[in-house]
Order: structure tokens, then sequence, then C-alpha cells
């Protein structure tokens, strides 16, 4: 605990984390107003003046909305790099605890994937199943396979460089349950700090997925959505432009400081 | 690339002109292979997504004679390796399909959509190098300092910023209120140099802010890192002023990081481009995709995407190749 308040980075990153995810899980029992009910009379109201944060061009409570975003940004972020990092971190163990060939083929083969933009995918599954969140988190989290399984083998393969794995390899175990043993909880912190990071991107992409109408259909209230019905009002009501672009920008600003804050309590050697 | 590619040739005291050309040429080859790799793959996507590019043209109205018709005559009754060697066989003569909504070869689209694209995303490269060197190296040489606090906060900032919102915040500021550039839109480089770059400015700016902001951050630690060794500190120790040191053997030594960063964020910069093209409603490639996927146009799109990933593998190609010119240790092996 001390070491985390010592840590302003860290701190600052957690505390703006926490309240983000607060604030996602509140809206699913509470917002202030329905984030779908239209009130034209009070449409394109600024902050402060219908509601705490105003109103879009149709008068629904752009506060709701924002508190709605923040859980359909953050889940769908999350279920992608949680896919995307349980199948990396395997193809990456996997590969480390075999390599020869297989190792060759296999970064090959993330090479490869590493090549498609996520929006670009996205695009091309859109086409034939459709937008929706699905779509979404199915091409992010394709994009992070590659990505975890490059850290992945790349620390898994230190690891067993080391002593205790040889003492293990010599003593007979198997190379599954040495991967379990040793080499899984021996990468897990930097894992962890990668999974923070690429939450980070991931809200990125979400964020210009759905502003290219590639995430969740509406009326649910994405930040994405509301960036890009934005721009009709620009001129009127430039809140509609800078609110939902502050809230992304937040999220992923509160998330890579975490990344960098618990990289530096975990890994003390990289201290630069 | 991968990592494991790099370090396998960290020391090669060995490395002499053939075997360098020996190491390009089975390079390149892998570059072919992985090409072909890809445009298998992503054949292989669009035929495995439910739907065809037929049924996807005709919509749900179409009726069974119509549809088998249509793919009859796009030669979708072939077998997928058939049809995907066919396809191959005319791109390689450049022949990439027409599109179904333009009626126009494929290739040309693309070519055209280039000379937008591309201006673009090198001057958006350039803003981004030209911001983020100078900032990363100061903030090394000056570190801990307030400037160092400065530029660290301000970096994150960058890097946290979705681009396209940039996009949108630059338009309100010079568009909406100040009235001095425009709000979107190209006149075409035929209506004259200085107008279409204008119309790139901003949206430039845009799509270089996020990539300044990890530029920076890559600088300033990979400086930080080469200070710290032993040949920096002697050059000290001789004598030389902390600032001669720093721009004399630091900054050369620590180009290898920034450059693979550059090449790895390429796929980030095509990402980018995409959005930030459908903000300012550039006539590019990715608005073209963007074009392409609401109004179905599959061969379009195929393209588009292939064509993107192509680049990407490319461009990791040449940032490979460049370590061998840029990285000291390997020319001192050439030489």
């Amino acid at each position: 605990m001390r070491q985390i308040l010592r840590r302003p980075t860290l701190l600052a990153g957690l505390i703006i984390t926490v309240i983000l995810v607060a604030i996602a899980f509140l809206s699913l029992v509470w917002t202030p107003l329905s984030p779908t009910k239209m009130q034209i009379v009070h449409k394109l109201k600024p902050p402060m003046a219908q509601g705490l944060l105003g109103t879009d061009q149709f008068g629904r409570d752009l506060a709701s909305m924002l508190m709605v975003g923040a859980w359909n940004s953050l889940s769908t972020s999350f279920l992608a790099v949680a896919i995307g990092a349980t199948i990396g971190t395997l193809v990456g163990v996997t590969v480390a605890a075999i390599r020869g060939l297989t190792e060759t083929v296999v970064m090959r083969a993330c090479d490869i994937i590493f090549s498609i933009p996520p929006i670009l995918s996205a695009m091309l599954f859109g086409a034939f199943i459709g937008a929706g969140r699905f779509t979404a988190i199915i091409a992010i989290a394709v994009f992070m396979v590659p990505v975890f399984a490059r850290v992945t083998l790349s620390a898994a393969r230190q690891i067993w460089t080391r002593d205790y794995v040889m003492a293990a390899i010599s003593m007979g175990r198997n190379r599954a349950k040495i991967t379990y043993v040793h080499v899984l909880p021996n990468i897990s912190n930097q894992i962890l700090v990668q999974v923070t990071i690429q939450l980070g991107l991931a809200i990125l992409t979400e964020a210009g997925l759905s502003f290219l109408g590639l995430g969740m259909p509406p009326p649910t209230p994405t930040w994405g959505r509301m960036l890009s019905d934005s721009q009709t009002f620009m001129g009127q009501a430039p809140w509609l432009a800078l609110l939902p672009g502050s809230a992304i920008a937040l999220a992923v600003l509160g998330l890579n400081m975490l990344g960098d804050g618990l990289r530096d309590l975990l890994d003390p050697r990289d201290n630069v | 690339m991968p990592e494991a590619d790099v370090s396998s040739f960290a020391f090669p005291e060995s490395l002499k002109g053939q075997d360098m050309i020996a190491l390009i040429v089975r390079r390149f080859a892998g570059l072919v292979i992985t090409l072909l790799i890809v445009s298998a793959l992503i054949f292989l996507v669009m035929d495995l997504l439910p739907g065809d590019p037929a049924s996807v043209m005709l919509g749900t109205s179409a009726t069974p004679e119509t549809l088998a018709a249509l793919q009859k005559q796009m030669g979708l009754d072939q077998p997928l390796l058939v049809r995907y060697f066919a396809w191959l066989g005319q791109a390689v003569r450049g022949d990439f399909g027409t599109s179904y909504t333009y009626s126009v070869p494929v290739a040309g689209l693309i070519a055209e959509r280039l000379a937008v694209t591309v201006p673009l995303a090198v001057l958006a490269v350039f803003l981004s190098v030209s911001l983020a060197l100078p900032l990363g190296v100061i903030s090394a040489g000056k570190r801990n300092s307030g400037l160092d606090y400065v530029v660290g906060v301000v970096s994150q900032l960058f890097i946290a910023v979705p681009g396209f919102w940039v996009g949108l915040l630059l338009i309100l500021l010079f568009s909406v209120t100040l009235g001095w550039m425009p709000a979107g839109g190209f006149p075409g480089w035929s209506a004259g140099f200085w107008l279409s770059l204008k119309a790139l400015l901003l949206p430039a700016i845009a799509l270089a802010l996020p990539q300044a902001g990890v530029l920076t951050r890559v600088t300033r630690t990979s400086v930080l890192e080469v200070m710290s060794e032993d040949y920096v500190r002697t050059a000290r120790s001789k004598g030389l002023s902390e600032r001669t040191a720093l721009w004399l053997h630091a900054v050369p030594n620590a180009m290898v990081p920034v450059v693979t960063i550059l090449g790895l964020q390429f796929t980030f910069l095509i990402a980018g481009a995409v959005l930030v093209e459908n903000v300012f409603n550039l006539p590019g490639l990715g608005r073209l995709a963007y074009q392409a996927l609401s109004q179905r146009d599959v061969v379009v799109m195929q393209n588009v995407i292939l064509f993107f990933a192509g680049l990407v593998i490319v461009m990791n190609f040449l940032v490979d190749m460049l370590y061998l010119f840029i990285d000291p240790r390997l020319r001192a092996g050439a030489r």
C-alpha cells in the first residue's frame, strides 16, 4: 500500500481507473435519466442548463449517455482483451515450451495477423456478420492475440533458461507441468502490465469502431458514436464533441498510467 | 518483424558483404512468402464468412435462380483453390478485379486514392518525428527537470487522445470558430499544390499527435539508456561537454529503437488514417474502405484490406533492412 502511495503515476492511474469502472457499474443500476429518453423541447442545451452535462440533438441527457457509454466501452474492451490475452498467452507459453520450427511458423503467423489493423478486420467481419458488439470484440481480440503471444514468448523464453527450470527438466518433469508450475507464475506480472496497457488501446479502437458505425447499434449510447453524431452540431453544441472525447482520453490516460506504474512497481530493472 | 530476428544478428562479427547480400535475399524471399500467405488468408476469410459476395450484392430479396446465375457469372461456383489462383494470376498482372459500385478497375481506384493517403501519411510522420525527436532528446538531456516532467505529461496526453477526436477539435477551433482552415474535403492536386497541402494539414496533425506521444517517450528512454553506456561516459570523461556527448554519441546510437517503433506504429498510422480521412472527408484509401463497406463492395474491400496489410508487411521488411544500415555493429562487421 505504501508502495502505491509513493508512486504518483500508479496512484493517479489507479484512481482514474477505479472511478471510471465505478461509474460504468453504477450505470447498470442508476443513471440521472434514461439515456434513451428524448425530450425534444430540451435539445442541445449546454452543460448545467439542462442536466449536469447538457443534452444532445434529441434532448437526451448527456451525463446518462456518457455513463452508459463508459459501461459499453469498458466492457467491450475488457472482453476483447481478456479473450486476446488468454489465447495469446496460451500460444506464447506453448511455443516457448516447444520451440523449433513451431516457434518460427507460429510467430510468422502472428506477424501476419498483426499486419491487419483491427479497424479493417472489423470492416471485413462487419460486412458479412453485421456490425455490433460481437464484431468489435472479435476484431480487437484477434489483433490482441499476436501482441500477447510475442510478449509471453519473449518472457517465457527467459524463464526456460533459469537454473530452477533446468533442474526441473533434469528431474524429468514434463514441459506442460514446468510451464504451469514455473513459467506462468513468473511471467504473470509482465502479462498483467500488458493487459492494462492493451486495455487502453482497446478503448481507443472500440471508440474508432463505433465512430465508424461498426460498434454497438443505436440507440445504445457509445462514446464513439456520440462523437460521430456531434459532427453535425459542431458550431451550435461544441460540448457534444468535447465531452465524449474527454471521456475516452481520460479512460486511456488512466489505464496507461496504471500500466506504467505497475511496470515500475513489478519490474524494478526497468526504472529509467 | 519478430524480436528474435534482430537479436539473431546482434553480434555478427563475421558478417561480410556476401553474407549481407545473402541475408537480404533470404529476407526478401520471406517477404514474398508472407505476402502470399496474407493474400490466401484474406481470400479464405472472405470465403469462410457467411454469405458470399453474390448474395451480399443481391441482398435478401434475391431468388435462388438469380443468385446462382450471378455466382456462376462471378466464378463463385468454382472450387476455392481454383478461384484463389485465378485471382492471384490476375493480381500479379496488375488486375485486381472490377468494383461493383464504381464499375472501374480496382487497381486504378486504389492508385487514385493513394494520391491522398500517401501524402497524408508522409506529412503526419514528418510532423510527428520533427516534434518527437527534439522533445525526447531535450527531455533526456535535462532528466528529472521541470521540462522533462512537462514533456512526460504532454506525451502521455498525446498517446491517450484518439486521433479522430483531435481532428474534430481542430475543425472546431480552426474551421468553425476561427474560419482559417477548410473543415474537410480535398480540392485535388490539379487544383493547386498549396491548396491541397492546406487541406491535408489539419488531418496530418490529428494523425501525428498520438504518434508523436509514443515517439517522444521511446526517444527519451532510448537516449537515456545510451547515455549510461561506457563509451558515452568515456567521451565525457575525456572532457567532451554534456551537450556534445549527447548529440554526437548518444543520439545517433539511440535511433535504432526509435526506428523500430516507427515501423511498428505503421499499423496504427493506417488505422488512424481510416478514421481521420472519414472525419475530414478526404477521398483517400481509408475513406474508400469505409465507402466500400457501406456499399457492400466486397472486391474493393478485399483489395484495400490486402493492400493495407501488404503495406504494413513491406514497411516492417524495410525497417528490418534499415537495421543493417543504422546499427554500427553491423556496419563494422560488413566493412
